[in-house]
């Protein structure tokens, strides 16, 4: 496989798709790399692929994740203490490029873990968001090898960013950007102006986890961002159901769900689990009508 | 030295979620008008000398210094400050900013119960909901002072996640203020966190050293040639050793050694490595695969796997040292203080303690030794009276 040398390239095809579909938006589902186990996680992987995913968030577990929900949380612990690393994760985008070539992978995680990743921290760094741009580069050359379009790091917010963003894209992966509904019009400009692939909406203000609706003021957020960029845009946080993924479709081309795929496999039985997870996602793609909650 | 963007050199920054950076900048920019604003510095100025009774004395440890044969040691007694420990003055002014900002709901994380307990007090002072997040551990280890808490009105929520200690509670802080930031402050009690907070806290500790400096001036007319602080987050540390950065001291911040370096500890700067950790880039406790890991000191509140930016950038830079006292050690710290001078410290300030009585022998008697006298040590006493116990059995 090879690497696409512009950032993006990957997530534009995708995107493309999405402007013809009749059935709903995009769907990157969000697993763990490594829960329960990272020898269940290529199973997983191909099984949301199956179930109809346009691509996948691998999420890369961290022992203090500040802006996840007690779903993540525990299923972080769970994937820590089964041995997963940055390395599952790679191996997750690894497995999942060669069951579905034009899937969009991104790697989405804290910043320590790709840090530790990389090399020895540059004590010549004169400014924090060099420190931590400079040590990307190993993560950006495995994560290129392992066929990964972009990654989302939680807490590198756009001011930090410059440096890890140019590493990143020498090996032609996106830094995707995150936005929040609090996010002021000049941080959106700043966003606006350095996103490739696309920019990640955070449906609400709170921590990832499901919710009952769609947050009220999620169509004037998107308005307020769709108002300054033609970059594809994908929501998050809270999107658990069909009905949510067919809300927000009409509002943006891309959805993620995390913490409801998460409770679905931890809810599972053990050898059920690839199968609970091709079935959910081809409810919430509404490839199969949910008999189950709705 | 660089400051701008809350840099200290390559330590320090802003490495929060996006959901939080329009209050991080709300909050740089209320703290810069507020500096600017003669009345609030006037109201936060009486309220230091009304309330909490600053300033603080400055006391020379006779007894002390005698028996340890060298340098002469003074004290700046922040142990008498209002609620027992420095922490007051930090929760003071960060609750007035917050009244300011037009925010009435405060959450707060706890690891020995000081800062909960300043916090709570200071929010009970201005009518503040406060919601203070400790770690179960702690709360078991601290219980006397979740008790204070509730009686100033306070709401405090045990943290069962990760190691149950200061880190999960800084965790859970954060997740309730990422849920509510429109309404709520987030007052963090050490100088950690994303900028502006380290300068915040660290401004508003300041006049630990700034009153030392003047008080040692005014009683033996030089300055100290030595200064010691315990470091866990590093507050009372960088409020006094940041008034003297300039001048000719000797800084030395003691960190926890617990059980020993190569055992379970919370020594973050004399064996951790450089790493990002609830938003700032310090040295921090961590595993090679970039997993935070748990810290252990015998004191709750300095049982952390990070430290202040500051403190990273003041060791690159050599301008300060920091050396590791164990729980033993730091135990008989707390004991030779209490039978020399009379003063029971906190085990957190029983580090800086146990520091000074190893090398003040080696000073001169010409030599002056200023320690940052933290805390007082009546939360400790079961705490103490258990380890003793369990020494001599």
């Amino acid at each position: 496989m090879s690497t696409p040398t512009e950032p993006g390239l990957r997530y534009r095809a995708a995107f493309a798709t999405a402007e013809s579909r009749s059935d709903g938006p995009l769907l990157f589902p969000f697993l763990t790399a490594g829960f329960p186990t990272p020898e269940e996680t290529p199973a997983l992987i191909e099984a949301a692929l199956r179930g109809g995913a346009a691509g996948l968030e691998i999420g890369v577990p961290f022992s203090d994740p500040l802006a996840d929900g007690p779903t993540h949380q525990s299923a972080y612990t769970v994937a820590l203490s089964a041995g997963a690393s940055v390395q599952t994760a790679l191996d997750a985008a690894r497995t999942a490029r060669a069951y579905a070539p034009d899937s969009a992978l991104t790697l989405m995680g804290y910043l320590n873990p790709f840090l530790a990743w990389g090399a020895e921290p540059d004590p010549d760094s004169s400014e924090p968001g060099e420190a931590v741009g400079r040590p990307m580069e190993a993560l950006a050359k495995s994560a290129a090898e392992a066929g990964v379009d972009g990654v989302i790091v939680v807490d590198l917010p756009v001011d930090e960013s410059d440096a890890t963003r140019e590493v990143l894209a020498q090996h032609g992966i996106s830094l995707i950007y995150l936005l929040a509904p609090t996010s002021t019009e000049a941080r959106i400009d700043a966003v606006v102006q350095r996103a490739s692939g696309f920019i990640y909406l955070v449906s609400l203000t709170g921590v990832t986890g499901e919710r009952d609706r769609v947050a009220a003021d999620f169509e004037q957020f998107v308005a307020r961002v769709r108002a300054k960029t033609d970059t594809p845009l994908a929501v998050g946080f809270g999107i658990s159901k069909r009905a949510h993924v067919v809300e927000v479709g009409k509002l943006v081309p891309a959805a993620i769900i995390g913490s409801a795929l998460t409770t679905t496999i931890a809810s599972a039985p053990p050898h059920g689990r690839a199968a609970a997870v091709e079935r959910y996602i081809e409810v919430v793609t509404g490839r199969r009508s949910d008999e189950t909650s709705e | 030295m660089s400051r701008e963007n809350g840099a200290f050199g390559p330590f320090g920054g802003q490495f929060a979620p996006e959901t939080l950076m329009p209050a991080l900048e709300e909050l740089e920019d209320a703290w810069t008008q507020a500096n600017d604003d003669r009345e609030f510095q006037q109201e936060l100025n009486d309220t230091l000398r009304d309330y909490v009774g600053r300033e603080t004395p400055l006391t020379h440890a006779g007894r002390l210094s005698e028996q340890l044969g060298g340098a002469q040691i003074w004290f700046k007694r922040e142990d008498l400050a209002h609620t027992g420990a420095h922490k007051i003055n930090n929760a003071l002014g960060q609750a007035m900013l917050a009244r300011r900002m037009g925010k009435r709901r405060i959450v707060a994380e706890t690891g020995a119960g000081q800062h909960g307990v300043a916090t709570a007090a200071a929010c009970a002072r201005f009518g503040l909901e406060c919601i203070v997040y400790m770690g179960a551990e702690d709360i078991r280890r601290q219980a006397l002072n979740v008790f204070r808490m509730e009686l100033h009105g306070a709401t405090v929520i045990s943290v069962e996640s990760g190691s149950r200690t200061l880190k999960d509670a800084i965790n859970e802080a954060i997740r309730d203020w990422v849920t509510n930031v429109r309404t709520t402050h987030y007052l963090i009690g050490s100088a950690i966190g994303p900028h502006p907070y380290p300068l915040i806290v660290r401004d508003l500790q300041s006049c630990i050293g700034n009153e030392a400096k003047r008080q040692l001036q005014e009683k033996i007319g030089k300055l100290p040639d030595v200064a010691i602080a315990c470091v866990g987050g590093g507050s009372n540390a960088i409020g006094l050793f940041h008034p003297l950065i300039d001048d000719p001291v000797r800084l030395i911040g003691v960190e926890a050694a617990g059980e020993g370096l190569d055992a379970r500890h919370a020594a973050t700067l004399s064996a951790g490595a450089p790493g990002v950790l609830h938003g700032t880039r310090t040295y921090v406790l961590q595993d090679e695969h970039g997993q935070i890991t748990e810290a252990h000191s015998i004191s709750a509140g300095l049982d952390y796997p990070g430290v202040g930016p500051e403190h990273a950038w003041l060791m690159l830079t050599e301008r300060a040292e920091y050396v590791s006292v164990t729980d033993d050690e730091a135990l008989d710290g707390l004991q030779l203080l209490s039978e020399t001078e009379g003063i029971i410290p906190a085990l957190e300030t029983a580090h800086a303690i146990a520091y000074a009585a190893r090398i003040a022998p080696s000073m001169s008697p010409e030599e002056t030794i200023l320690i940052g006298l933290s805390g007082r040590g009546d939360k400790d006493v079961e705490i103490v009276r258990d380890a003793l116990a369990a020494r001599s059995g």
